[in-house]
């Protein structure tokens, strides 16, 4: 092997750029996070220090659960997410099974004309879309909300779908049908549990954007009682500006259940992104 | 296959689902969108004007001005990107795809973790972490002697897009660090090695025979931002709220929109107008797909190993 290559100067200069920016990504949310245990007077003259005996306090915590219902806004964004990613994948993989498998007439057009939506951002026919919510009477409902993600994850979920689908060999497929399998069943028996690690990645990705989107709660669904957790927060702070301890805390409770689906799902996302999912 | 004649009715139950969620809230908004950037309303009656919205938007200063400077502003947010974020993702990548290193999955999760964070909450923690109330970034600029640096940066004019360019940079250079480290991945030794035989180590090698293998890697990194800048609007909306202050200084395509579309303080909103604008912003996000597609994909080399 080459020397270069072992050079330690060279290591440690790369584990000294790493945890520099290591510390840079971290650094805001460990100072949101330590803020909130602490009392108004300590956020202010030792904002970097951890909260002590002395100046621990939950007061913030305490007027976000009164005055603002978290848990409505996180069942919320949890309705939303699970049942929009469930479907995102039933409707997805189904799609992606018919273009892989069979051939027939306008496969390739059906194709491509699914994938024009993994470049084309659906918030372009926002107001389109507003107008038909209106008109269908799914304005402030999380229906509306469930409808616009499926809709915005289908396309990316079809074409990464598809391609794994491609691999799952024939033999397999044609041995069921001889055993008299329905193309259902193939599908839902001997497909599916192939492609799960490809299902998982299509999740993963669906996943974040979905929980974090702003925009469409803001258009779709502000009514209170179908807020979801990142437009709840966002309103909460906007109202309580001046109170930190709130605000720090209103903004530890939206990090965590995030930081929480990342140390669970991160192995999964990050081995998503790097297996070449996204080509 | 034999049954060519007969309608299969599983493929149409295995596609109808999908094709009609994806018709109806995707595509058929999108086009509809695009037909009422036509109209106008007067007197509650909805009427046909042609491209008269066009004429007014890209024509009468009063809102020719603010397009111009949202789109201005639009293209300073995408160069920030593409000149701190792309290169600082493409180093973080490299270093960390080299074969030494321990705890490399440590560092990839940790760098991960602002990306995966909605931008109410960074756009909050950055504007509490810059406030000059909270004294963050001040007291950390004085600890290093460099006090005079600092300016309330949100609040100024002239710095508050930067800032907030940065800010969406310090967010999501996980995805290009990512998106690179696979490609680097897949590099195979032997090429490396060759390389080596040849006299190519550390910084040259990059430059020589790694960089030129993730070019194509690059492209769909450039273009995925393009498309990712022209759309923002959350964390602006977050940060300095729809207004997208001070005084339009961070107003960029999307907030322009959203205002339009919705109204804000006493001008009432206006769907056609709104969707006038979306056109402008469809068709900005086509051209670069396009120039994408055609002009930097087709030319690209690509290495089979």
């Amino acid at each position: 092997m080459n020397k270069a290559r072992r050079n330690p100067v060279n290591l440690i200069a790369a584990h000294g750029i790493l945890i520099a920016y290591t510390l840079i990504a971290l650094f805001p949310v460990f100072v949101i996070l330590i803020n909130s245990f602490k009392t108004r007077k300590a956020i202010f003259r030792e904002p970097l220090a951890l909260p002590d005996a002395d100046s621990f306090s939950m007061i913030g915590y305490q007027t976000v659960l009164k005055q603002g219902d978290f848990f409505g806004y996180f069942q919320n964004s949890m309705i939303v997410t699970v049942v929009s990613l469930t479907l995102i994948l039933l409707f997805g993989a189904m799609a992606a099974f018919a273009l892989a498998e069979y051939r027939f007439k306008g496969n390739t057009l059906m194709g491509l004309y699914l994938a024009l939506g993994i470049m084309i951002p659906i918030r372009i026919g926002t107001v389109a879309i507003l107008e038909l919510m209106v008109s269908t009477g799914l304005v402030n409902t999380l229906f509306a909300l469930i409808l616009v993600y499926t809709a915005q994850g289908l396309p990316l979920a079809v074409f990464i779908l598809s391609e794994f689908m491609r691999g799952v060999s024939d033999d397999l497929k044609n041995a069921g049908r001889i055993d008299g399998l329905s193309e259902y069943k193939i599908f839902f028996v001997l497909v599916l549990p192939l492609v799960r690690p490809a299902m998982a990645t299509v999740a993963v990705f669906n996943m974040i954007p979905i929980w974090n989107d702003l925009w469409f709660p803001l258009i779709l669904a502000p009514a209170e009682a179908t807020k979801t957790l990142t437009l709840g927060s966002q309103v909460f702070i906007g109202q309580f500006v001046t109170d930190w301890n709130a605000v720090l805390s209103a903004l530890s409770m939206a990090i965590l259940p995030v930081l929480i689906l990342y140390v669970i799902f991160s192995r999964q996302l990050i081995r998503g992104i790097t297996s070449g999912a996204v080509k | 296959m034999a049954e060519r004649r007969q309608i299969r009715w599983h493929i149409v139950v295995f596609l109808t689902p999908a094709v009609l969620v994806y018709t109806a809230i995707m595509i058929f908004p999108l086009f509809n969108t695009l037909r009422l950037a036509l109209y106008t309303e007067v007197g509650q009656m909805r009427e046909f004007v042609g491209l008269q919205n066009f004429r007014t938007l890209f024509g009468d200063p009063r809102w020719s001005d603010s397009f111009w400077n949202a789109l201005g502003n639009n293209f300073w947010f995408f160069i920030i990107h593409m000149l701190v974020q792309n290169p600082i993702g493409v180093l973080l990548a490299a270093i960390l795809s080299h074969p030494k290193l321990r705890f490399s999955a440590l560092y990839r999760s940790a760098i991960f973790i602002p990306t995966i964070l909605s931008f109410v909450i960074v756009g909050f923690a950055w504007k509490l972490i810059l406030s000059p109330i909270w004294g963050i970034a001040p007291g950390m600029l004085d600890a290093v002697g460099l006090k005079f640096l600092y300016a309330p940066w949100l609040g100024k004019e002239e710095y508050a897009l930067t800032t907030l360019a940065l800010v969406s940079v310090w967010q999501f250079v996980g995805i290009p660090m990512m998106l690179i480290y696979a490609a680097l991945l897949t590099i195979p030794e032997e090429i490396i090695e060759a390389g080596e035989c040849d006299g190519l180590t550390g910084w040259a090698a990059f430059w020589k025979i790694k960089l030129p293998l993730i070019l194509p890697s690059i492209g769909i990194i450039s273009i995925l931002t393009f498309v990712g800048n022209f759309n923002a609007f959350d964390l602006i909306y977050a940060a300095q709220g729809a207004l997208a202050g001070p005084d339009y200084s961070t107003d960029i395509l999307g907030t322009f929109m959203y205002r339009t579309f919705f109204g804000f303080q006493l001008q009432l909103g206006d769907p056609h107008m709104g969707s006038a604008i979306a056109t402008a912003m469809f068709a900005i996000i086509l051209i670069g797909v396009c120039i994408y597609l055609f002009g930097i994909q087709t030319r690209m080399r690509r290495y089979q190993f």
